[in-house]
């Protein structure tokens, strides 16, 4: 199995790591690097649990190969907070935006990237931007409510 | 951040006229929102689900599958596996130390009736019948494909009617005519209460209905899964999605045939469950793996698994059948219900027991009559899920409601505001009827939909004007011997003549001191019945009264029949 060096940065931090031929980029970042702040859900596209931004869009880990990331800035969950938590976090966490957790941090990364390009979205901009992400606990309102929070300024940076 | 009380995004309505002389004026939590206490974690990423563990040298386990809904096993062939790159082990049937469990059994309820991996036939398509163990998931997946199995399809039954018919094929052969059976007395979990007939001659109208439920996937985004590894001295470490920690515990050590003492399960950050994750078939699995390879193994459904294999709710089948007065007055209820519970027994048999103890519904009906099955079939065992046992026969009931309120021209509401239970009336199974609240609710739904009720309606109340003849018991109750089965040891569920229960390996549990009964609580009596069967022996002295939460043996029928 020939394995390939991969430099890139992952939450702002310089990376080097190697991958296998074929490797998705979600194993790799789990395995590989040692972030497990993407989850696997269903490895085909389907669930946006391992939802990362690339170059700060929002891109499928499952179905992206490791190789891809070359070169590229990775954003992860575990990477969200700095010194304090981002206010996306802080209104997850007001507004019971999580029962399992599972699906938090893709939904998380899928929302940040939302409000990097529109920072004041509609509530239907919303949804549209979190459609690709399941949630199986909370039947999705309080997390449409916990990033328009954020949107409307209703939560401080 | 807002104050007004909500949850998620939706306004939550206190009114706190309801029942505001039953509960304290200064309540600290209902109404307040409550940050859960593992949600930093969630929303760092850094909650420890299982598959969040990392080990040096970590294996994989994959299984190989049935294809065909019911099939004998002729030969299975891993010689080409074996061979290939990465695989460390084949694992098959005779690997497992008892290849033979039921969940429930822990409980001393249900036969033993589920291979963990199954040698001679399978009865569900995606029965395992070997596990490859490999280097990496690729591997494993590249081997389970290389093993050759010589199936021989038998013929199969998918639906609860046919498959109690005379010549259906039996799924299970201890259950020859596709029904568990209650009790070691009964093929169906009865519940009889006054007299139906009776009361359906007596009635103004008589309604039928007809309700089905099909299976329904909890589909957690995490699929199940749990990471084995070996620790010090002959311990094992396991990483699991259990809903049930010491539900798999003990499941993997009766599997195992090891004293619990010997693992060390970790768990409770669930990525979803929703009932599907109490199953126990990975932990001993990944177990079993490391204990045959010394190295960590981990067992994890993929999506395609998760849906395929993930027990669901199972399948349900309602007939309902009321008498019903012209003024509304429900007087008698029939039910014939129908669990598909897949190809082996998991929970489906108590799930029937907690439906028939919710029957009638939240109605105050003096003739109930039930008769429900827990049928086998060859579809994928099912399990519990949210509303276990009650989502299915509540749909059938609200529905059926709703028809009748057709039948006799009122409005639906009105008909569930006369019917439903008060505080102090008697419920069919012979328990009094308290906290009761589906007036009020009733209420709140009409105000919220515009409809006007009657002034006699508008001004019931779940507190008033319950018990008196409503808490009487009929005078007659109808009973009868349908479905008597035979071969069972009378209240048990072991078969007659059957070899005794394996002695269990391992250490024998730590003598408890026994506690003295806590000062003034009393003993908890059932009233002496006629048809009770000889009291169980006398408990020692010693021994402390039963408390506190319902027993499993009161739940499953044990205790009070």
């Amino acid at each position: 199995m020939a394995l390939k060096p991969v430099t890139f940065t992952l939450n702002g931090n310089a990376k080097a790591a190697f991958t296998e031929d074929g490797q998705n980029l979600l194993d790799f970042l789990r395995r590989s690097v040692g972030d497990l702040s993407p989850k696997y859900g269903c490895g085909q596209g389907g669930c946006g649990a391992c939802t990362v931004l690339m170059d700060g869009a929002p891109v499928l880990a499952c179905l992206t190969l490791a190789e891809a990331a070359q070169g590229a800035r990775i954003e992860t969950a575990a990477g969200l907070a700095g010194a304090a938590l981002h206010p996306l976090q802080e209104a997850f966490m007001e507004r019971f935006a999580a029962q399992c957790g599972y699906c938090t941090p893709g939904m998380l990364m899928a929302a940040r990237a939302l409000l990097d390009r529109n920072p004041r979205p509609s509530r239907d901009e919303v949804i549209e931007a979190i459609s690709g992400n399941i949630c199986r606990c909370t039947g999705y309102e309080p997390i449409i409510a916990a990033i328009l929070d954020v949107a409307e300024g209703r939560v401080r940076a | 951040m807002t104050e007004t009380p909500m949850i998620g995004g939706n306004m939550i309505d206190f009114r706190k006229e309801f029942f505001a002389d039953e509960r304290p004026e200064k309540l600290n939590e209902i109404g307040k929102p409550t940050r859960r206490q593992d949600i930093t974690g969630h929303v760092t990423g850094r909650s420890p689900f299982y598959d969040d563990h990392l080990f040096e040298g970590l294996l994989h386990m994959r299984c190989v599958r049935s294809p065909h809904h019911a099939a004998r096993i002729r030969r299975i062939d891993t010689s080409a596996a074996e061979r290939m790159p990465g695989v460390q082990r084949i694992v098959l049937g005779r690997d497992v130390p008892r290849n033979l469990n039921t969940l429930l059994s822990l409980l001393d309820f249900g036969i033993d009736d589920e291979p963990i991996l199954s040698t001679d036939r399978v009865r569900y398509k995606g029965e395992p019948v070997a596990a490859v163990i490999a280097a990496t998931d690729a591997q494993a997946r590249d081997a389970v494909a290389a093993i050759r199995v010589e199936w021989e399809p038998l013929p199969h039954v998918l639906d609860v009617e046919a498959a109690i018919k005379p010549g259906a094929p039996a799924v299970l052969d201890i259950y020859p005519n596709n029904k568990f059976a209650y009790h070691g007395k009964y093929d169906h979990q009865k519940l009889r209460y006054g007299d139906v007939e009776t009361a359906f001659r007596q009635a103004d109208h008589v309604v039928e209905g007809r309700y089905q439920m099909s299976p329904i996937e909890q589909a957690p985004v995490e699929t199940c899964g749990a990471i084995a590894a070996p620790e010090q001295n002959g311990r094992w470490v396991c990483y699991t999605s259990t809903q049930a920690l010491f539900f798999s515990l003990g499941t993997a050590a009766k599997v195992l045939e090891m004293p619990s003492s010997r693992l060390h399960f970790i768990g409770g950050t669930v990525g979803g469950g929703f009932g599907g994750k109490v199953d126990s078939i990975h932990e001993p699995m990944a177990i079993l793996g490391a204990m045959l390879t010394g190295r960590p193994v981990k067992f994890m459904w993929d999506r395609e698994e998760e849906m395929q294999v993930g027990a669901p709710r199972g399948a349900e089948l309602w007939i309902v059948k009321d008498g019903v007065m012209r003024d509304g007055r429900i007087i008698a209820r029939q039910f014939t219900g129908y669990f598909d519970s897949g190809a082996y027994t998991r929970l489906s048999s108590y799930a029937v027991i907690k439906c028939v103890g919710h029957l009638p519904g939240p109605y105050t009906i003096p003739n109930v009559h039930a008769n429900v099955y827990c049928v086998f079939t060859n579809r994928t065992p099912a399990t519990a899920m949210r509303g276990f046992g009650i989502t299915g026969v509540d749909f059938a009931i609200e529905a059926h409601m709703d028809k009748v309120a057709e039948a006799v021209g009122m409005n639906p509401i009105e008909l569930r505001l006369l019917n439903a239970y008060r505080d102090g009336d008697m419920k069919a199974h012979r328990r009094i009827a308290k906290n009761c609240a589906l007036i009020e609710c009733c209420q709140v739904v009409a105000e919220k939909a515009g409809v006007k009720l009657a002034p006699h309606l508008a001004a019931l109340a779940s507190t008033r004007d319950g018990g008196g003849d409503r808490a009487r018991l009929p005078a007659h109750t109808v009973t009868d011997e349908n479905g008597r089965v035979q071969g069972y040891q009378p209240w048990s569920y072991a078969r007659k003549n059957a070899p005794a229960r394996d002695p269990f390996v391992g250490a024998p549990p730590p003598v408890q001191p026994p506690r003295a009964p806590a000062a003034g609580t009393p003993a908890v009596n059932a009233p002496p019945r006629a048809d009770q069967p000889p009291p169980p022996p006398p408990p020692s002295p010693a021994s402390p009264p039963r408390q506190g939460a319902l027993r499993f043996s009161s739940l499953s029928g044990f205790r009070r029949r």
